[in-house]
């Protein structure tokens, strides 16, 4: 008999959960040996540790606990960056007019100016203002909770729902990772081992907003689900969105790991051990605020650079002219249609478009695809912003279709291109663009239809 | 030859099983794991008592199911080149997730010794750990050392060097599964110790087939039936 033969006829023997079973059978000796072998005489540290991890990933209050942490950050993020925000914009507006003077005082020609200042100046303070605050505050808020240790507890509770979706618990940490970078993350999916799993992982990373859409679903939740309220409420109530939508995201990670695990990814999620560091004080000045600075400031360049020439490209586009219609409104007629059945519209699917790059530069092109066709008001605060948006017809389902394209859209070309080197395959990378770009269409389409049907407008 | 042992070291990533390894070699190397890369070992010598240990650093891994590289390398050295000793290198700060490791080791051979590193750090934190009881519930020597500070490695040499010369069998306690289980493995070990005989734990080999191991399948059928062919 060869031993190709008894392996045979031991899966044949074999149930799914022996794996499970040997596994816990090790951990309760191993268990039972210490119990015997251990005593304590001084364990406050342990203990405090061991008192701690009771509460975070309890079967109770774990998840609670989660949600509530992740609607803290949000709110610290979104109630504390509105003035900085605003006082930036208004900073920058204030700049403006004196660059529109000197360009009159040096008699420069009209498109040089539209170009330089209404498209390249205004597109790029745009990014400045609306996403500097937020991280400033989001990034350190998070390696706080990072470095007090509370991230590997998420990992933990997350392992469970993962497993019954059938993939790896350590993709929680990588869709963590998301958060702040999908690029990033992408590469990061380098910690699970097993090739299936991680070809989920990088397939639904896209699904948790990195910081390039942070800017966005801030703006829009601020704008239009919180508009009836002021003050405080305000804030809570952009932030109850922003968690829902965060939530969302979540789900579909795990709707789409599940419905690829039994289709194209099949297969059992592996064993693995996860270690749980002790909680320790966060090292404020190290860790903390140097490597949030660090950050928000690569980021922040990143965005720079790919806004500033889209910035200039979308300005160009909507000044050239062909017939009496620009290149940029040629686009936006042509996808109007197909937008308007999502309850978008043109403009905003140009903006996705041009935004491949990057997504940070979404808002700001779909601005000055606004501002180039319209009047060109100031926008000096979120209040213009919002008188933008109602002049070209959105309304709360607009912001809210936006928010959800946005969330579920493709990933940036920075991120594509990471899958690409990941995967070294060409039919992954473009199901790594399919899958999203099919939900993005699919869920404002459902909703936009449903609001209609019923008429809840 | 007579005089030359070969002497493995396993243990859980970050268990001071590098710093061992130098302290007892004095070799000043370092082995990366990461996972997925090709995994190199680091060796060095040990002179004692007119003998000579090959000291083996394996990769550190949490377990030993071959679910990375570095979990097969580990495990294919310590089946199939049968090192005279196996050391398994604890964290005395938490040995109840690095015990899980030592059962899997046991498993798969028998001259085992378990290595409490760390003890100086333990024994900071409170933490008391009787070795005796240990050493009989697991039938192969445990012994506590530290690393850094190279206390604990007279016993440690002494041990490794009454192992090789036969001054000390070990017996390593079987670990015995619920019946559901050890039916199955009844049914199948017979016929895997036809195939592998003694050269590999059969037992062991049953277990790993029941739980559809398919990189150890084809490790045995390269390494151990090539004239079947």
């Amino acid at each position: 008999m060869s031993i190709q033969d008894l392996y045979t006829e031991a899966q044949a023997l074999s149930t799914a959960e022996l794996r499970d079973d040997v596994v816990q059978h090790l951990y309760e000796r191993s268990h039972k040996l210490c119990h015997e072998g251990i005593s304590y005489t001084k364990t406050k540290r342990d203990t405090r540790t061991e008192k701690l991890d009771a509460i975070f990933t309890s079967p109770i209050f774990g998840f609670p606990i989660m949600i509530v942490m992740l609607g803290v950050l949000f709110y610290l993020t979104i109630a504390g960056a509105n003035i900085p925000s605003s006082i930036l914009a208004e900073f920058f507006g204030f700049l403006e007019g004196y660059l529109t003077s000197l360009f009159t005082y040096l008699h420069a020609p009209d498109w040089l100016h539209g170009m330089l200042v209404l498209g390249l100046y205004r597109g790029t303070t745009w990014v400045i203002s609306v996403m500097l605050p937020p991280m400033a505050i989001f990034f350190p808020a998070f390696s706080l909770l990072e470095n007090y240790g509370y991230l590997p507890r998420v990992a933990f509770n997350m392992d469970r729902l993962f497993k019954r979706v059938g993939a790896h618990g350590k993709q929680s940490l990588t869709m963590a990772m998301g958060f702040g970078c999908n690029a990033a993350a992408v590469i990061s999916t380098r910690i699970i081992e097993s090739p299936r799993e991680r070809m989920l992982a990088i397939l639904t990373n896209n699904f948790v907003p990195c910081n390039g859409r942070w800017g966005t679903l801030i703006v829009l939740a601020s704008l239009f689900m919180a508009a009836n309220f002021t003050g405080g409420i305000k804030s809570l109530v952009t932030t109850g969105v922003i968690v829902g939508i965060v939530l969302f995201g979540i789900i579909v990670t795990f709707f789409v790991s599940w419905v690829l695990s039994k289709t194209a990814l099949k297969g059992i999620p592996t064993h693995y051990t996860l270690e749980m560091p002790p909680y320790r004080k966060p090292k404020i000045f190290d860790t903390v605020i140097r490597s949030s600075l660090t950050k928000s400031w690569s980021v922040l360049v990143r965005a720079v650079k790919v806004a500033a020439p889209a910035a200039i490209l979308t300005w160009v586009f909507a000044n050239i002219y062909i017939g009496d219609t620009s290149i940029l409104m040629y686009a936006v007629e042509f996808l109007d249609p197909f937008g308007k059945m999502l309850g978008l519209d043109g403009y905003i699917l140009m903006a996705f478009i041009l935004g491949l790059p990057a997504n940070e530069i979404v808002l700001p092109i779909l601005l000055m695809g606004y501002l180039s066709t319209g009047s060109l008001t100031e926008v000096d605060n979120l209040v213009d912003l919002k008188q933008i948006f109602l002049d070209h017809g959105w309304t709360w389902l607009t912001a809210l279709n936006m928010m959800l394209f946005s969330l579920l859209h493709y990933p940036c070309g920075t991120t594509l291109l990471n899958i690409y080197k990941e995967t070294k395959s060409k039919k992954w990378t473009f199901l790594a663009f399919a899958i999203p770009t099919v939900l993005a269409i699919l869920v404002p389409l459902i909703i936009t239809q449903t609001v209609r049907m019923f008429d809840l407008m | 030859m007579v005089n030359e042992y070969r002497i493995a070291l396993a243990g859980n990533p970050n268990t001071g099983k590098s710093t061992l390894f130098n302290a007892l070699t004095g070799l000043r190397q370092h082995t990366g794991n990461w996972a997925g890369k090709t995994v190199s070992l680091a060796q060095g010598n040990v002179e004692y008592k007119h003998k000579t240990f090959h000291l083996i650093d394996l990769p550190g891994t949490y377990s030993l199911f071959s679910n990375s590289t570095d979990e097969e390398v580990a495990r294919n050295y310590i089946v199939f080149e049968k090192p005279d000793v196996t050391l398994v290198v604890l964290d005395a700060t938490s040995l109840e997730r690095n015990f899980n490791l030592a059962l899997q080791v046991l498993e798969m051979t028998k001259n085992v010794v378990i290595c409490i590193n760390l003890i100086d750090v333990a024994e900071q934190q409170g933490i008391q750990i009787n070795e005796r009881l240990l050493t009989n519930r697991l039938g192969v020597p445990v012994i506590k050392i530290s690393a850094r500070n190279k206390k604990g490695f007279p016993l440690l040499l002494d041990t490794i060097d009454r192992i090789v010369t036969g001054a000390i069998e070990c017996n390593p306690a079987p670990m015995t599964y619920p019946p559901m289980i050890e039916d199955k493995i009844k049914l199948i070990e017979p016929k895997v110790r036809e195939l592998v005989g003694n050269e590999i734990s059969s037992r062991w080999v049953s277990l790993r087939l029941l739980d559809g191991d398919e990189t150890l399948l084809n490790e045995i059928s390269k390494r151990l039936v090539p004239e079947e062919g």
